[in-house]
């Protein structure tokens, strides 16, 4: 018997995405797909959508990324339950003021009158050459936004849990895909469970520890494991917490864990200002001031932008050694 | 064009009772957003509005023709310059008055003031002080409609300003490509902010781009409220049948400054003409001297149909006084919808 005949079947991001809006868009007639080059399946989140559900609930977008917003805030507030499947999320920019102006604003500017049930996916393709316009990591810049709630899953169960709940969310949610994840990295065991759903707002801790808190967000959450193993060998005990939801963030998963530890390492795919990991930093400082024992460390992308050259892009982002190298100073402070 | 009546017979629409009835709710609604207004300015050297007002003063045939042409089912959305759409479209004057005072009483709660009115009772999905902002919502809304397949339209105000805006052209095409039942309403009172049409725009009519996105355009005459309730009417049917979007522009001037009370100081327009708007296109005198002209109205039917719209938005304006303010707690509330349980 071979190891693969063996192994757990397991489930993949773009799997997951496919089992969420398949399974919602059964459940609910109100919820309608609508992207760039869904027919075509370009990007692999689309199969059997059409021929399942049709082309007035299944829609191939034109290349019009503010209008396709709108378009969603729109048909949210006269009764439907729109999923926009942006493709890459650099391609958030163009339609920045529908995002904010509108999907975030309407309903608390026209005192709850509209709700917006509308679920926007896109990719964080970086680490792969793709270079300044499509490897951004915008994630922070709409957790300034309130009114707009955000996923970051960083496996496929998780993935498919917090997909099917933003759909069923009666709010704006923004899903980021860390498309390093897609390999084998973000797969899991597939979920047995009809509706398998997960909660928005709650953490998962991947690791249990006590030595320090290791907080991942994306890949992030991936290099925080693989650090907390290896860190694991001299006797460092790291607990590794998965925010999972950016916004609501699970604040007292990770503030009881920062009590407990007194020491918080954040891994960041975001740029470092303003990162989310700013925010979870300045939050821990704020709250658990008198139980910290070492300096509050961040682990994020250098503030440049993500240059071509194969020489050039791996370094600015946050890796294995990175986290490690962090935690050892957040040990020594 | 100037106020000389027309004579002889009414048009076809009036002349039957219901006819009647029509020319009259058309009179009614533009003294509705008239005197509403002109309330609004005495509020304002009254020193009670705590911001800013872009009035509607000079546009009413535009904003009234367009909204009685479509139902209390069917959505709108609107812009800045936009107290007249959700009063033409027969939302309560009570609730908006005290929204512009920012009462708790008002239509969005004292949260979203003069500029982001929305009263979702009469299809007013809200306005939008982002200048063209609001534009792919009426497009969404229009999408809603036919993907559940009823009959409803979306009428979608923007302004000439607006024309410039990048969103118009992305909420053209995808309504051109999915013939959505959207009627996109141009109010070209001439101005943006300071800017003339003239110099914003690369044509002459707004409504030539309509071409661009296989739907038909029409310019109509602002000043004239059955000319633009005849032009909607037709783009409205369009968008029932299932035939897609229209473009109607209607011609307009827009009587006072940007915002009211502001000052601008290097004049773009000549003050003098202005000052004669209110003696040759004002439509609410035009559309006064055709109905007498036509036999339509008596001058002591719409003395009191003037007189009773003067109660009503003078009921308005004590109700939004004598309403409290929202409290503290009001300011954090509705930033999020609540959650199903399972998703929390």
């Amino acid at each position: 018997m071979t190891a693969a005949r063996t192994r757990v079947k397991q489930l993949g991001f773009l799997q997951a995405i496919n089992r969420a809006q398949n399974e919602e868009m059964a459940r609910d007639e109100r919820v309608i797909l609508m992207g760039q080059d869904l027919r075509a399946n370009v990007f692999g989140a689309a199969a059997g959508a059409l021929e399942t559900f049709g082309p007035s609930r299944v829609r191939d977008l034109p290349l019009a990324e503010a209008g396709s917003i709108g378009v969603a805030a729109g048909a949210a507030m006269a009764g439907l339950r729109p999923i926009i499947d942006l493709t890459v999320a650099s391609f958030v920019f163009g339609a920045m003021d529908q995002f904010v102006s509108q999907l975030a604003k309407a309903r608390y500017m026209f005192g709850g009158q509209a709700t917006l049930p509308v679920v926007v996916r896109s990719a964080l393709y970086y680490h792969g050459g793709t270079a300044g316009h499509h490897a951004d990591r915008p994630y922070p810049m709409f957790m300034n936004v309130p009114g707009l709630k955000i996923i970051l899953p960083s496996t496929a169960p998780d993935l498919l849990g917090l997909l099917k709940s933003a759909i069923r969310d009666d709010n704006p949610v923004l899903c980021f895909e860390d498309a390093n994840l897609w390999g084998r990295k973000g797969r899991g065991p597939i979920p047995t469970a009809e509706d398998h759903l997960v909660p928005l707002g709650r953490a998962a801790v991947r690791r249990p520890g006590t030595d320090v808190t290791v907080v991942g967000i994306g890949l992030g959450a991936f290099l925080a494991e693989q650090a907390a193993e290896e860190l694991s060998a001299d006797g460092v005990s790291a607990e590794v917490i998965d925010p999972r939801t950016l916004v609501p963030m699970d604040w007292p998963t990770i503030l009881e864990s920062v009590t407990r530890t007194g020491r918080l390492v954040v891994v960041d795919p975001a740029n470092r200002t303003c990162s989310a990991a700013s925010e979870i930093a300045a939050r821990v400082v704020e709250e658990c001031f008198a139980s910290l024992r070492g300096p509050v460390i961040r682990v994020t992308t250098d503030d440049t932008h993500v240059p071509f050259s194969p020489a050039l892009e791996k370094q600015i982002y946050p890796n294995k050694d990175k986290v490690i190298a962090a935690v050892r100073r957040a040990l020594a402070g | 064009m100037t106020v000389s009546a027309d004579t002889g017979a009414p048009p076809a629409e009036f002349s039957d009772a219901p006819g009647r009835q029509l020319a009259l709710e058309m009179m009614r609604r533009m003294q509705r957003v008239r005197l509403f207004e002109e309330a609004t300015i005495a509020l304002f050297h009254a020193g009670e509005l705590p911001a800013m007002v872009h009035l509607s003063i000079g546009q009413e045939a535009a904003v009234v023709g367009a909204c009685l042409a479509t139902g209390n089912a069917d959505y709108m959305t609107g812009n800045h310059r936009s107290h007249g759409h959700p009063i033409a479209k027969g939302a309560n004057l009570d609730a908006l008055m005290a929204e512009l005072l920012g009462k708790a009483t008002g239509v969005c709660g004292g949260k979203g003031g003069s500029m982001h009115l929305a009263d979702f009772s009469v299809g007013s999905l809200g306005e939008s002080g982002i200048v063209g902002s609001a534009i792919p919502v009426a497009t969404g809304a229009g999408l809603a409609a036919q993907v559940r397949g009823t009959d409803q339209v979306a009428l979608c105000f923007f302004g000439d300003g607006a024309a410039s805006e990048g969103v118009l052209h992305e909420s053209m095409n995808m309504a051109g490509i999915w013939k959505l039942p959207v009627i996109y309403f141009c109010e070209n009172n001439g101005y943006a902010v300071s800017l003339t049409s003239e110099e914003s725009l690369s044509v002459p009519d707004v409504a030539t781009r309509a071409a661009g996105y296989s739907m038909p355009g029409t310019v109509v005459d602002g000043q004239d409220v059955l000319a633009v309730y005849r032009a909607t009417r037709e783009a409205v049917a369009r968008a029932r049948a299932g035939d897609g979007p229209s473009l109607v522009e209607a011609k307009t001037y827009r009587f006072h400054e940007h915002a009211y009370g502001l000052v601008v100081s290097r004049p773009y327009r000549d003050q003098s003409v202005v000052d004669t708007w209110f003696d040759t296109v004002d439509p609410v005198t035009l559309f006064h001297d055709r109905l007498i002209a036509w036999g339509v109205a008596t001058e002591e039917e719409l003395v009191a149909l003037h007189s009773s719209v003067k109660s009503e938005v003078d009921e308005a304006v004590e109700f939004a006084r004598r309403s409290p303010f929202p409290p503290p707690e009001a300011a954090y509330a509705d930033v999020y919808a609540p959650s199903p349980e399972e998703t929390r």
